[in-house]
């Protein structure tokens, strides 16, 4: 038995832009337990509830994270339109269908990149970041904001995209989905990039489903679930199937993530073919009362949003588990036995977003 | 110290903000804004860093780590406050958890506004906060000589 030594991992340090504190226990180069402290970027979000009222809130809870905000403004709105029984419009559910699955490439490709980065390969991470940019441009094109774009309201959405965006938002799609067939075989069948990702990190699927993981990293343990097949916004009239893998390694997680970047172009295709004209939204009066519990899929996984409201202007509760804590465990999980350099990676691969998890 | 108006090390350090201004700030660094053609560098370590770019307001668990990384950095050095969190505290300005923007810990040079802040609002800082990266320097050797 050799020697076991404490190495502090963060909570500033080079490999994320956010701040997590693993303490890794360390037997020789093997990592035998990982502990985490988390609480850097607690905000106390949550208990804004008491001093802004419910339609304030929509704007709240959109910065909970600024690479999935649509999402989490989104899963809100969902709650508190279900507990006063809105419906909204179709083209208003067919514009957040498009807008969620954008976010969901634009969230794909920033993680591509981090991992890129994460193992070494600066070329790469600048490829992805690159493509990143021209989602980032549909957004600031269909909605004037590039992270953060406040464009849903309780009742539908704030903006329309009229034919000559979709066309545009279509041709750049053609483009990108080229682009993104030609980076998947560098991460897939680079020789380097497999010796680092193969093997790396294996969840099995009796682990993963124990341990509660969600999303793609669920999924590439072979855990079939995926809760846009709930059919919220407009995913009911969309036809997809989740994407899994069955071997749970930190290649599976990179080989899914690409798989869903492709399937995103495809249901933001089938979208812009079924939207139908009309309004984008409706007039919301009154107060919420009662609860709801929402589930949303984000690009990290499963989302849940509990709203309790009692008939007056300010919420009881809101209440948002994000899918990078139910995906802790599984991290941790992974880091057992794991090599020191192996690390950066394991980390990234739950593609971690700590100012969601923190609030 | 004559010269360093150009390649100022940046260290970038997300106090508690929701990762817009986080992405931003490394979009700058990335394809398209691309500062790093200038030879502005992101380095994880504070000991090597010129300038330190702030996002997020402070809380109380990361008001130590803030001043622990501002304090590691070597003389001369410049802090810029990265989005609206950084400069007052933002819309999180009433949450429980915040003591508000990151001058109620550090001294603050450039405030950069902004949510999230913009690539190009947060190149225009950097860009101000080299100059008086200059300023302090050239004040550093001019007292070095009078020592002397």
């Amino acid at each position: 038995m050799g020697k076991r030594s404490v190495i502090p991992f963060g909570p500033q340090h080079p490999v994320l832009p956010e701040p997590i504190h693993l303490d890794l226990v360390i037997e020789d180069e093997k990592v035998i337990e990982a502990v985490p402290s988390i609480g850097f970027v607690h905000r106390g979000l949550e208990s804004l509830v008491q001093k802004k009222d419910f339609n304030e809130m929509t704007y709240i809870v959109e910065r909970t994270c600024g690479i999935c905000s649509f999402m989490h403004g989104m899963g809100y709105c969902e709650s508190v339109e279900h507990i006063m029984n809105v419906e909204v419009p179709e083209r208003g559910r067919f514009l957040r269908t498009i807008w969620c699955e954008m976010s969901r490439m634009h969230s794909h490709l920033l993680w591509l990149g981090l991992l890129a980065d994460g193992f070494g390969f600066e070329s790469l991470f600048y490829q992805c970041w690159r493509m990143r940019e021209k989602i980032l441009d549909l957004f600031e094109m269909t909605t004037g904001g590039r992270c953060i774009f406040s464009v849903n309201k309780i009742g539908g959405v704030l903006k329309d995209i009229d034919g000559d965006m979709m066309a545009t938002i279509l041709s750049v799609l053609d483009g990108m989905e080229k682009e993104v067939k030609d980076i998947r075989k560098v991460f897939l069948f680079d020789y380097t990039v497999e010796s680092r990702l193969k093997d790396v990190g294996v969840l099995t699927k009796q682990q993963a489903h124990d341990l509660g993981c969600a999303g793609p990293f669920a999924r590439a343990s072979g855990v079939k679930m995926d809760m846009r097949k709930r059919g919220y916004a407009a995913y009911s009239q969309i036809d997809f199937e989740p994407i899994t893998s069955d071997i749970g390694d930190s290649y599976a997680r990179c080989d899914v993530r690409i798989n869903e970047i492709l399937q995103s172009i495809d249901i933001i295709r089938q979208a812009a073919a079924k939207m139908p004209q009309g309004e984008i939204s409706v007039k919301v009066t009154g107060n919420p009362n009662g609860e709801y519990f929402m589930r949303v899929e984000q690009p990290r996984g499963e989302a849940v949003y509990y709203v309790k409201a009692n008939g007056t202007k300010f919420l009881d509760r809101m209440r948002v588990r994000t899918p990078t804590f139910a995906n802790l465990p599984g991290m941790l999980e992974t880091l057992k036995g794991a090599d020191l350099a192996d690390v950066p990676i394991l980390v990234i691969t739950i593609d971690p977003c700590i100012s969601c998890t923190e609030r | 110290m004559a010269k360093v108006k150009r390649s100022p090390w940046l260290l970038h350090y997300d106090g508690s903000s929701c990762n817009g201004c986080d992405i931003e700030v490394l979009a700058c660094l990335t394809p398209v804004y691309d500062v790093e053609r200038f030879g502005v560098v992101n380095t994880g370590d504070p000991l090597q860093a010129d300038i330190l770019l702030i996002t997020g307001g402070i809380n109380t668990q990361n008001q130590s780590v803030v001043k622990q990384l501002y304090e590691q950095m070597p003389r001369p050095k410049v802090v810029v406050a990265v989005g609206v969190c950084a400069c007052t505290g933002g819309v999180f300005k009433d949450c429980y958890n915040i003591l508000g923007g990151a001058d109620t810990t550090i001294p603050v040079d450039i405030y950069v506004p902004g949510c999230a802040a913009r690539p190009q609002a947060i190149i225009d800082g950097v860009v101000k906060a080299v100059a008086l990266f200059q300023k302090r320097a050239d004040e550093y050797s001019a007292k070095k000589e009078r020592k002397n």
